[in-house]
C-alpha cells in the first residue's frame, strides 16, 4: 500500500492510533474511555499485523526478509527495514506485550489518560523500529527516540521519586548512546554506508574494531544494563507505573542484547572475541552481586528489578560464549525474561492497585484471599528461578551449557546465580503469599477480577508452553545464529591466518638478517 | 567563473539588496509622512518586502561575482540569505503584538530590521574584507538601536549601550586584523589573499588572522567573547532577543565561513586550532553555565552560545562535509530558536510578561499544544532523535569524525548530554509540575512562527533530503 511494506505498517499503525487519541477533546469520562479503547484496539491491530508479517516470514532462511527501502538522508543512508531470525521474535514479543500494558493501565491511570496512551503508542513505534531497522542511523534514531516517551511516562505517572528516576534514566542512557553515534559515523566513513546488510559483510580493520566495540559497548551495556552501570534500572522500575515497568523489563532491556547480536558480534568479531573475558567478568559479577542485592530488598519492584539485572547477566554471558548453545540460550532467555518479568510486574501491579504499597512487609498470607493470584504468581516465580518446565529454564540452561563450553570457570560461578535466584524469588513468594493473613487492611482484599484474569492467563500459558516446547522460538533463532557463527568463524580464522602470515614474514625477515649479524659478531670477536 | 568585466558592474546579483534598500527608504518616507499612525502599515510593508526578497533570492542561480569582485552571489550566500530573511520576517511577526502592548509600537522598528537585514545579506555575500566590514557595520548599528528600542526601560537602554560599546570594540579588532592581513598580503579580496598566500604564513599574518577570529567570535557570541550575550539578551525587548538569536547568528556564521574557507583555505593549520578551542569552550560554557539560570532569556543566551560551539565543529573540520554540517545546523537552529521564542512571547497574563522557568510550570495542562511545541524544541536542542536537532548534530559530528577530530567530537557529545539536563528541566517543569493560572491566547504572529518551526523540527526526519541537498549545494560552492 502506498509503496510501503508491512513493516512500515507496524510503525505507522501505533502512530496513527496516537494521532487519533490526540484529536479527542477535553478530558471527560467519555474521552478517557474512548482513549483506552482506541489504544487497546490499536495495539491489538498492531499485534495482528505482526502476526501477518510472521505468516509471510520464512523461518528457514537466515537472510533479511520483508525488506523495504526508501530514500532518506542520503544515497547510502536509507530508510531501510527488514527482519531476520533475531529480530522477528522480538518484534512479536513487543506487539504481544503492548495490549497487556494497555490493559494493565485501564483503571490505574486516572489523570491525563490521553497523553498516557499517546506516549505508550509512540513508544511502541520506536521499539518496533529498533528491531526492524536495517540502517544504523535509523537504528540509532529509534533507539534514542524511545527515551522521550519513557521519560514522560516515568516522570508524569510515576511514584514519589519519579523526577529523579526519569532524569537518571534519560541522562544515563543518553550518555551511553552518544558514543555509539560517533562509532556509527566512523563506520560510515570507513565502509561508505550505514546499511546493516552491507556492513555485516564488511571487514573492519582489527585496530579500529577495538574502539568501535568499546563505543557500542558503552551504549548497550547501559541499556542492558550490565554491572556497574545498572543503577538507573532499579530507580526507573520502582518509580515507573506498572505498564512502564513491564515495557522497561520486557522490551527496552532487550535492545541492549539485540544491539550486541545485531552489531557488536557480527560486525566486530575480532574485538568481540578479544573482549569476551571482560564481558564474562562483568556478567558473573552482575549475576552474583545483583542476586545478593535482590535478596536484601524490601520493595517488591526493586527486587524484581535487581533480578532482571542478574538475568541480563546470563544473556550477556550467553552471547559472548560465541558458540551456538550460548547464543541460542541468551536469545531464548531474552524472550522468556520479556514474558516472565513483564508478568511479574503485572502481578505486582495487581496488588499495588489494591493496597498502594510495594513494601514486602505490608503483605503476607495473600493465598488465603487470592488463590488464583497466588497460583499465577507461583508460575512466574518458578519461571524466574528457572525451574524445568518453565520458559526460564530453557534459556538459562542453554546459556550455561554454552558458557561451560567456552569457559568452565565462568560457568561454575554463574551457577551460583541460579541458586541465589531461588533464594530471593522463593523468599519473596513466601513473605508475600504465604504466612498468616494478619494485616487488618488485607482482610478485604479481592482476588483477580475478569480484566486481570484475561491479562494474566495468556502469560501463564505462554510461560509453561515455552518451557515444555521451546522449539518454535529456538527454530526461529537457529538459521540466523548458524549464519552468524559461520561468519564469525571465518572472520576469526582470517584474522588468525593474517596474524600468522605476518609473524612468518617477520621471522623470515629476521632470519635473513640473522646470518649477517652473526658474521659481524664473529668478525668483531676475531 | 570569470568576473564580469564591463564599465558598469552587473547589478542583477545584487538585486535583492537593492530592492531591500530602496524599499527601506520608501518605508522611511512613508513613515515620516504618516507619522506614528503608520506603524501598522510599515510593519506590513517590511514583512512584504522581506518575503518578496526571499523569493528573489531563492529564484537566483549560479555563481557570480560583481562590483569588482567585492560581492559574490553563490549557492552558499543564497542559502544563508534565505535563512536571514526568514529570521527577520519571523521577528516582525513575533514583534507586532508585543510592541503594541508595551506601547513602543513605532514605525522605525521594522525599517531598522530591514536595514539590519541588508547588512547581514552583504555579510553573507562579501568577497573582500571591505564589503565584509561594510555589511557588518550596517548590521551592527541597526542592531544597537533596536536593542535599546524600549528607551524608557533601564534594562533595555543598558543592553543597547553594552552591545554598542562591546560591539564597537570587536569591530575595531576585526578591522585591525583586516589591516594586518592586507599589510601582509597586499590585497583585501578573498581570492586575492588565497593566491598571495603561498608558502607558510608569516607571523604578522597569523596575528591578523587571530584578530579577525576574535572579531568574528564576538559577533558569533562564542567563548571567550560571549560576555555581552546574557545581559543583552535579557535586557532587550523579547522579540528583539529572538531576532538577535536568529538572523544575526546566520549572518555571523556566514561571515565566519566566508573568511576562513574563502580567504584562508590553505593555512588551515593556523586557524583550525583557534576554531577548535573556541568550539570546545563554547560548548562547555553553554552547557554548564546554563544549568544555574532561572531566566528563560538568559537560558536561551547560553543555549545559543553552546549551539554556536556545535556549529563551529563543522567549520573546524574545514571540509566540504563540515560546511554542509554548519549550514544544516544553522537551518535547524533557526527553526528551534524561533519556535522557543514564539512560546516565550506567549507567556502573558494581563499586561505582564513572564520569563522565568517556574512560569512554565504545568504548561502542558493549561496549554497542551504550546507545551508540546516547546518540549519538541527542547528535545531537539538536546539533540534527541527523531527531532531536527539530532540531524544537525549528526552532520557536524560526522564531519569532525571524518577529519579525525575525534577528541573534539567526544567532548561535543559529552557536553550535549550535560546540555540535555537543562533542556529536560524545562520539559520537567512543563509536564511534571503542577499547573498555574492559564496565560492569554497566543498572539497570531507567534502562532504562525511556532506552527512553522514546529513542523520543521518535528517532521524534518520524514523528508530531510531537500534541506540536506540545499546545504550540500551551498557547501560545494565554497570548494
Amino acid at each position: 500500500m502506498f509503496g510501503l511494506g508491512i513493516l512500515s505498517g507496524l510503525l505507522i499503525v501505533p502512530l496513527a492510533g496516537a494521532a487519533f487519541i490526540l484529536t479527542l477533546g477535553e478530558e471527560t469520562e467519555a474521552v478517557k474511555r474512548n482513549a483506552r479503547w482506541a489504544a487497546l484496539i490499536t495495539t491489538v491491530v498492531t499485534f495482528l499485523l505482526s502476526l501477518a508479517a510472521w505468516a509471510r516470514y520464512d523461518i528457514a532462511s537466515p537472510s533479511f526478509q520483508l525488506v523495504e527501502s526508501h530514500a532518506w538522508l542520503a544515497e547510502n543512508i536509507r530508510f531501510k527495514l527488514g527482519v531476520d531470525g533475531f529480530s522477528m521474535p522480538l518484534i512479536l514479543l513487543t506487539t504481544f506485550l503492548m495490549p497487556f500494558c494497555i490493559g494493565a493501565s485501564w483503571l490505574s491511570v486516572e489523570n491525563r489518560v490521553k497523553e498516557y496512551f499517546v506516549a505508550f503508542l509512540v513508544l511502541e513505534t520506536t521499539m518496533i523500529g529498533v528491531f526492524c531497522a536495517l540502517d544504523l542511523v535509523l537504528f540509532y534514531l529509534f533507539f534514542e527516540a524511545g527515551l522521550i516517551p519513557m521519560f514522560l511516562i516515568i516522570g508524569i505517572w510515576g511514584g514519589k521519586r519519579r523526577i529523579y528516576a526519569s532524569f537518571k534514566f534519560f541522562l544515563y542512557t543518553l550518555l551511553g548512546s552518544v558514543l555509539m553515534l560517533l562509532a556509527i559515523m566512523a563506520m560510515y566513513w570507513e565502509a561508505g554506508t550505514t546499511d546493516i546488510p552491507t556492513l555485516l559483510a564488511h571487514r573492519f580493520p582489527v585496530g579500529m574494531q577495538w574502539w568501535l566495540w568499546l563505543a557500542f559497548f558503552a551504549s548497550f551495556a547501559v541499556k542492558m544494563p550490565m554491572w556497574p552501570v545498572h543503577t538507573w534500572l532499579p530507580d526507573a522500575h520502582v518509580e515507573a507505573p506498572t505498564a512502564g515497568s513491564v515495557i522497561l523489563a520486557g522490551i527496552l532491556l532487550k535492545m541492549g542484547g539485540y544491539g550486541f547480536i545485531r552489531i557488536s558480534l557480527p560486525m566486530l568479531p575480532d574485538a568481540s572475541a578479544q573482549f569476551a573475558p571482560l564481558v564474562f567478568a562483568l556478567s558473573v559479577i552482575a549475576i552474583i552481586f545483583t542476586s545478593l542485592t535482590a535478596m536484601m530488598q524490601t520493595d517488591i519492584k526493586k527486587l524484581i528489578a535487581y533480578s532482571s539485572v542478574a538475568h541480563m547477566g546470563f544473556v550477556t554471558l550467553g552471547l559472548f560464549t560465541l558458540n551456538e548453545q550460548g547464543i541460542q540460550g541468551a536469545l531464548f532467555l531474552m524472550i522468556s525474561h520479556g514474558i516472565v518479568s513483564g508478568a511479574l510486574f503485572l502481578c505486582v501491579g495487581v496488588v499495588y492497585d489494591r493496597m498502594h504499597t510495594r513494601e514486602i512487609a505490608a503483605y503476607g498470607g495473600l493465598v488465603k484471599r487470592m488463590p488464583l493470584y497466588a497460583a499465577a504468581m507461583m508460575v512466574f516465580t518458578m519461571a524466574n528461578v528457572g525451574l524445568p518446565g518453565t520458559s526460564g529454564f530453557v534459556g538459562e540452561f542453554l546459556a550455561m551449557m554454552g558458557a561451560f563450553k567456552a569457559n568452565p570457570t565462568v560457568a561454575f560461578f554463574s551457577v551460583f546465580g541460579i541458586i541465589l535466584s531461588a533464594g530471593y524469588a522463593l523468599w519473596l513468594y513466601a513473605r508475600v503469599i504465604y504466612g498468616k493473613l494478619e494485616k487488618p487492611n488485607l482482610q478485604g482484599i479481592l482476588d483477580l477480577d475478569l480484566r486481570e484474569k484475561i491479562i494474566i492467563a495468556p502469560l501463564v500459558a505462554l510461560t509453561i508452553w515455552y518451557g515444555v516446547h521451546p522449539a518454535p522460538v529456538l527454530d526461529t533463532f537457529a538459521p540466523s545464529t548458524e549464519a552468524l557463527m559461520q561468519n564469525m568463524r571465518t572472520a576469526l580464522a582470517n584474522t588468525q591466518n593474517a596474524e600468522a602470515a605476518a609473524k612468518a614474514a617477520k621471522l623470515a625477515a629476521a632470519e635473513k638478517t640473522a646470518p649477517e649479524t652473526s658474521q659481524k659478531i664473529e668478525a668483531a670477536a676475531r | 567563473m570569470t568576473p564580469i568585466q564591463s564599465v558598469l558592474p552587473s547589478i542583477t546579483p545584487v538585486l535583492p539588496e537593492i530592492v531591500l534598500s530602496v524599499g527601506a527608504l520608501l518605508l522611511v518616507l512613508w513613515g515620516a509622512w504618516r507619522g506614528e499612525r503608520s506603524a501598522e502599515s510599515t510593519n506590513l510593508g517590511a514583512l512584504g518586502l522581506l518575503i518578496f526578497t526571499f523569493f528573489l533570492v531563492v529564484s537566483q542561480t549560479g555563481t557570480v561575482t560583481t562590483l569588482n569582485g567585492a560581492f559574490i552571489a553563490d549557492p552558499f550566500a543564497r542559502v544563508m540569505k534565505a535563512l536571514i530573511l526568514i529570521g527577520s520576517a519571523a521577528t516582525i511577526l513575533l514583534s507586532r503584538d508585543y510592541f503594541q502592548r508595551e506601547r513602543i509600537d513605532r514605525f522605525e522598528y521594522p525599517i531598522l530590521i530591514v536595514l539590519c537585514t541588508i547588512g547581514m545579506m552583504v555579510m553573507a555575500s562579501a568577497n573582500d574584507l571591505i564589503s565584509l566590514y561594510l555589511g557588518l557595520e550596517l548590521q551592527s548599528l541597526a542592531a544597537y538601536v533596536i536593542a535599546a528600542f524600549h528607551r524608557d526601560d533601564v534594562k533595555s537602554t543598558e543592553a543597547g549601550l553594552k552591545y554598542f560599546v562591546l560591539g564597537a570594540l570587536s569591530s575595531g579588532m576585526l578591522l585591525y586584523g583586516s589591516s594586518l592581513v592586507y599589510g601582509f598580503t597586499g590585497t583585501v579580496s578573498f581570492p586575492g589573499i588565497v593566491t598571495a598566500l603561498n608558502g607558510p604564513a608569516s607571523f604578522g599574518l597569523v596575528l591578523g588572522i587571530v584578530f579577525v577570529a576574535a572579531g568574528v567570535a564576538f559577533k558569533l557570541a562564542a567563548v571567550p567573547f560571549h560576555m555581552w550575550t546574557p545581559d543583552v539578551y535579557e535586557g532587550s525587548p523579547t522579540p528583539v532577543t529572538a531576532f538577535f538569536a536568529s538572523a544575526p547568528k546566520m549572518a555571523a556564521m556566514a561571515m565566519t565561513v566566508r573568511v576562513f574557507i574563502g580567504a584562508f583555505p590553505d593555512v588551515t593549520a593556523v586557524w583550525q586550532q583557534i576554531i577548535v578551542f573556541v568550539s570546545i569552550a563554547s560548548m562547555a560554557l553553554g552547557s554548564f553555565a546554563a544549568i544555574g539560570q532561572r531566566n528563560l532569556k538568559r537560558l536561551m543566551a547560553y543555549s545559543s552560545i553552546g549551539n554556536v560551539g556545535y556549529a563551529l565543529i563543522g567549520l573546524a573540520a574545514g571540509s566540504e562535509e563540515g560546511i554542509r554540517g554548519v549550514v544544516i545546523y544553522m537551518i535547524v537552529y533557526l527553526a528551534m530558536t524561533l519556535g522557543a521564542f514564539a512560546v516565550l512571547l506567549s507567556l502573558r497574563r494581563k499586561d505582564k510578561m513572564f520569563e522565568t522557568i517556574d512560569d512554565l510550570s504545568g504548561l502542558s495542562r493549561t496549554h497542551p499544544w504550546l507545551a508540546f511545541s516547546l518540549a519538541a524544541m527542547m528535545f531537539s536542542l538536546a539533540g534527541i532523535p527523531p527531532l531536527a536537532g539530532f540531524f544537525a548534530k549528526f552532520y557536524v559530528f560526522a564531519a569532525a569524525i571524518k577529519a579525525d577530530l575525534v577528541a573534539l567530537a567526544v567532548i561535543g557529545v559529552v557536553t550535549s548530554v550535560v546540555g540535555a539536563f537543562y533542556y529536560l528541566r524545562l520539559v520537567k517543569v512543563m509536564y511534571f509540575d503542577e499547573p498555574q493560572a492559564p496565560y492569554e491566547r497566543i498572539p497570531p504572529g507567534s502562532a504562525i512562527v511556532l506552527a512553522a518551526s514546529s513542523v520543521v523540527v518535528v517532521l524534518f526526519f520524514l523528508i530531510p533530503a531537500p534541506l540536506v541537498a540545499a546545504a550540500g549545494n551551498a557547501a560545494k560552492s565554497l570548494f
